[in-house]
C-alpha cells in the first residue's frame, strides 16, 4: 500500500510538471532547443571570425630596418604578409588594431647576418588580441625560414653538413591513450557542468512541489488524505529527482552531440588549438552510476529547504546561494594537483568530481569509488530523512 | 460521531509568546446533526477542526472522529473525514476528473470503485459539462463543486466544513449550504465553523460560540435564545463573548 500510494503522488506530480509551462521549458526546451541552437550559432560564428582572420593576410609594422633592406623587401613580398608605414608610435598602433604585429630590426641587422655577428629582431603584439597572434605567427613562421635559411647558407659556406647543427632528432610523442587524454581535458569540466545541471534540474520543481503547495493552498488539501506523510514526502521527492535526471540527460546529450558538430568546424592553425573530443564511454557510464547518489542529495536536501519556505519567493531566496555552495566544491576538483583520498572521498561534490576526472581517464580505484558511493548515499539518505522529518513538523507546513 | 474532551492547541511564537488557539474544547456531534461551530476571525475555529482533522496534533485532550482516536489513529481518522475549507484548493493543472480520482486513489479506492463514484458524483453535483476541463479554467463555482465531489470521493462518515463559503457568491454559497443539509439528511456527521450567524441560523443543529479558543456558549438555537434572553443570534454571539468591546479586543 506504501508503494502504490507513492506511485499514486509520484503519477500525479509528474502529470501535473509536465503541464507546467515553466517546468516544461527549463526542464527539456531549454536543454533541447535553447541551449543547442546557442551552442551552434556561437560555434559556427566562432569558426566562421576565426577563419577569416586566418584566411586575412596580416598588417604588420616595421621598425627600423632602414639598414636592412633585404629583409625589408623579403618582408614586402611574403604572400602572407603586408607591411603597413606606420607614421607615429607602433605600440599605439597595435593598440588600435591598425596594425596586427611589428618587427623591431636591431640596427645593422642585415650587416650582422652576413658577417655572423649577433643580430635580434623582437615582434610586439598584443597577446589579448586573436588577430594580432595570428600576424606574429607569421612573423615568427617569416624569420624561422629565415633563420634556417641563413644556417644552411652558413653551413654551405664553411663545406660543412646540414646535421652538424641537428646532431639528433628530438621528437615528442603522446603516450597516453586517446580516451585518459579525453579525461584529462574533459574530467574536470564533465562533472562540473553535471552537478550545476543536476542541481538546478532539481531546483524549480523542488519549490513548486513544496513552497508553490503552501501557497496555492493545496497542501492542505493533500495532507487530508489518510496517506501516510513519508509516501507523500517519497512520491514527491521522485518527481524532483526524475526532473534532475532528465534535465541532465536532456542537456548533456544535446551538448554532447552540438560539441560533436562544432569541434570538427572549429579550424587548426595557430591561435585554434581545439582539442580531439574523446572520451571513455566507460567512463562516462561510470560518472552517470557516481552522479546517482549526488542528484539525490540534492533533490533531498532542495525539498527540505524549499519545503521550509512559506511562498516560492522565499524559497527561491534560500535556494539561489545554495548554487554557490555547490559549485565551489566542483571547481577546486578542477584545479591541478588535487588527487582523490581517503578525506578528500568523504566530501560530497569534490569527490565526485575527483572521482570523475579518474574515471575518464581511465583510473578506477575502486575503494575510493566504493567509499564517494557510499558517503554520499549516506548523506542522501540523511537529507532525504530530513524531508520526511520536516513534512512532519506542524510548524513547517503550517507556518504564518 | 465527534467527541472531544478537553481539547486544547497551544502554539509558542517568539515574539508573541505562548498562544492558546484552542483552550479545552470540549463538544459531541452525533450522526445525522450539523454542529455550527461560531466565533469571530481568530476565535480558534480553524485550529479546532485541524486537530479534528488530524492536520494538527492536539497539546493536550483528546478526540474521537468515527470511533478513531486522532493522536493514535490520524490516518483511520483521515480515511473517515472529508475536510472542506477555503484553504483547501485544487490542483490547478489537473481536470476535475483527475483530481477527484487523484484522491479516490489516496484513499485506497480500487480502479472500477473508482469509476462508479466519479460518475455518480457527476450526476449528483452536476460536474459532466466540465469534468474533463482543467480545475485552473474553472469558475470558481464550478471549482467549489469539483471540491465537493473531492471530498465525498471516499465516501466519508464525517464531514468538516471550514468556512465553506467564504469569498462565495450567493448562488455558490447557497449550493454548499444546500449540499451540507444533504450530508445531514444521508446521516453523516457534520461539523461546520462559521462567522456568518444567518449560516448558522439555517443550519446548525446545535451551536457552539468559540471565542478565544474556548467554547463559551452551546445549545440549540432555541436553547441559546432562551438562556440569554434574545432573539438575533447576533446579539447571543456578543453577549456570550463578552460584549463588543471583548471582541473587539480579541
Amino acid at each position: 500500500m506504501f508503494w502504490a500510494n507513492v506511485w499514486t503522488v509520484y503519477a500525479k506530480e509528474v502529470r501535473d510538471a509536465l503541464r507546467d509551462r515553466r517546468a516544461v521549458i527549463s526542464m527539456f526546451v531549454v536543454p533541447t532547443l535553447v541551449m543547442p541552437l546557442l551552442l551552434l550559432t556561437a560555434g559556427a560564428i566562432m569558426a566562421k571570425v576565426v577563419k577569416k582572420a586566418q584566411d586575412e593576410v596580416s598588417l604588420i609594422a616595421i621598425v627600423g630596418g632602414a639598414d636592412s633592406p633585404g629583409v625589408v623587401a623579403a618582408l614586402r613580398t611574403d604572400d602572407r604578409i603586408r607591411v603597413v608605414d606606420v607614421a607615429g608610435d607602433f605600440r599605439q598602433a597595435i593598440a588600435e588594431k591598425q596594425v596586427r604585429a611589428a618587427v623591431e630590426l636591431s640596427a645593422g641587422f642585415e650587416a650582422a647576418l652576413e658577417a655572423g655577428a649577433p643580430a635580434s629582431a623582437t615582434l610586439h603584439f598584443n597577446e589579448g588580441d586573436m588577430k594580432s597572434g595570428f600576424g606574429v605567427a607569421e612573423l615568427e613562421r617569416f624569420f624561422r625560414e629565415l633563420r634556417d635559411r641563413t644556417v644552411k647558407r652558413r653551413l654551405q659556406e664553411r663545406g660543412l653538413p646540414p646535421g652538424l647543427v641537428q646532431p639528433f632528432v628530438l621528437e615528442r610523442r603522446n603516450a597516453a591513450p586517446p580516451e585518459q587524454v579525453g579525461g584529462n581535458l574533459f574530467g574536470g569540466i564533465v562533472p562540473y557542468v553535471i552537478v550545476l545541471l543536476c542541481f538546478t534540474g532539481a531546483m524549480y520543481p523542488a519549490i513548486d512541489l513544496t513552497a508553490g503547495e503552501k501557497e496555492r493552498g493545496t497542501i492542505e488539501t493533500l495532507l487530508c488524505s489518510p496517506v501516510d506523510r513519508t509516501a507523500l514526502v517519497i512520491g514527491k521527492f521522485l518527481t524532483v529527482l526524475t526532473a534532475s535526471l532528465a534535465t541532465m540527460a536532456c542537456t548533456l546529450g544535446t551538448m554532447l552531440v552540438c560539441l560533436l558538430l562544432v569541434v570538427p568546424m572549429l579550424p587548426a592553425g595557430p591561435g585554434a588549438g581545439v582539442p580531439a573530443l574523446r572520451l571513455d564511454p566507460l567512463g562516462m557510464a561510470g560518472v552517470f552510476v557516481m552522479v546517482l547518489p549526488v542528484a539525490v542529495l540534492f533533490s533531498a536536501v532542495l525539498l527540505a529547504v524549499a519545503l521550509f519556505a512559506k511562498t516560492t519567493k522565499e524559497a527561491q531566496t534560500y535556494v539561489s546561494p545554495m548554487a554557490i555552495l555547490i559549485v565551489l566544491p566542483a571547481m577546486v576538483g578542477m584545479l591541478p594537483g588535487v588527487e582523490l583520498n581517503a578525506k578528500l572521498a568523504l566530501i560530497p561534490i569534490l569527490n565526485l568530481t575527483l572521482a570523475c576526472k579518474e574515471m575518464l581517464s581511465g583510473e578506477w580505484h575502486w575503494p575510493y569509488l566504493a567509499l564517494i558511493f557510499a558517503s554520499t548515499a549516506a548523506y542522501a539518505g540523511v537529507a532525504l530523512a530530513a524531508a520526511v522529518a520536516l513534512f512532519k513538523r506542524e510548524s513547517v507546513l503550517f507556518r504564518s | 460521531m465527534i467527541e472531544s474532551r478537553g481539547l486544547t492547541k497551544v502554539f509558542r511564537d517568539r515574539k508573541r509568546g505562548e498562544i492558546r488557539a484552542v483552550d479545552g474544547l470540549s463538544l459531541c456531534v452525533q450522526p445525522g446533526c450539523i454542529y455550527g461551530l461560531l466565533g469571530a476571525n481568530g476565535a480558534g475555529k480553524t485550529t479546532a477542526l485541524r486537530l479534528l482533522a488530524t492536520l494538527l496534533r492536539p497539546t493536550s485532550g483528546s478526540a474521537t472522529v468515527g470511533g478513531c482516536d486522532v493522536v493514535a489513529e490520524p490516518g483511520r481518522v483521515r480515511a473517515r473525514v472529508g475536510f472542506l475549507a477555503a484553504s483547501t484548493a485544487l490542483y490547478g493543472r489537473l481536470t476535475a476528473r483527475e483530481t477527484i480520482e487523484y484522491f479516490g486513489r489516496l484513499h485506497g479506492l480500487d480502479e472500477p470503485l473508482l469509476a462508479q463514484r466519479v460518475a455518480r458524483l457527476a450526476d449528483e453535483l452536476g460536474l459532466h459539462e466540465f469534468l474533463d476541463r482543467r480545475c485552473d479554467k474553472l469558475s470558481t463555482g464550478m471549482k467549489q463543486r469539483t471540491s465537493i465531489a473531492r471530498t465525498l470521493v471516499h465516501d466519508p462518515e464525517v464531514m468538516i466544513f471550514d468556512e465553506p463559503t467564504l469569498g462565495l457568491d450567493v448562488m455558490a454559497a447557497r449550493a454548499i449550504v444546500r449540499f451540507v443539509r444533504g450530508c445531514r439528511e444521508r446521516g453523516k456527521t457534520v461539523i461546520y465553523s462559521t462567522h456568518v450567524m444567518s449560516e448558522a441560523e439555517k443550519l446548525c443543529d446545535t451551536i457552539g460560540i468559540i471565542h478565544n479558543g474556548r467554547l463559551l456558549a452551546e445549545g440549540t438555537l432555541a436553547e441559546l435564545r432562551a438562556s440569554y434572553c434574545e432573539e438575533d443570534l447576533e446579539n447571543i454571539f456578543v453577549s456570550a463573548v463578552g460584549g463588543e468591546a471583548e471582541l473587539g479586543a480579541a
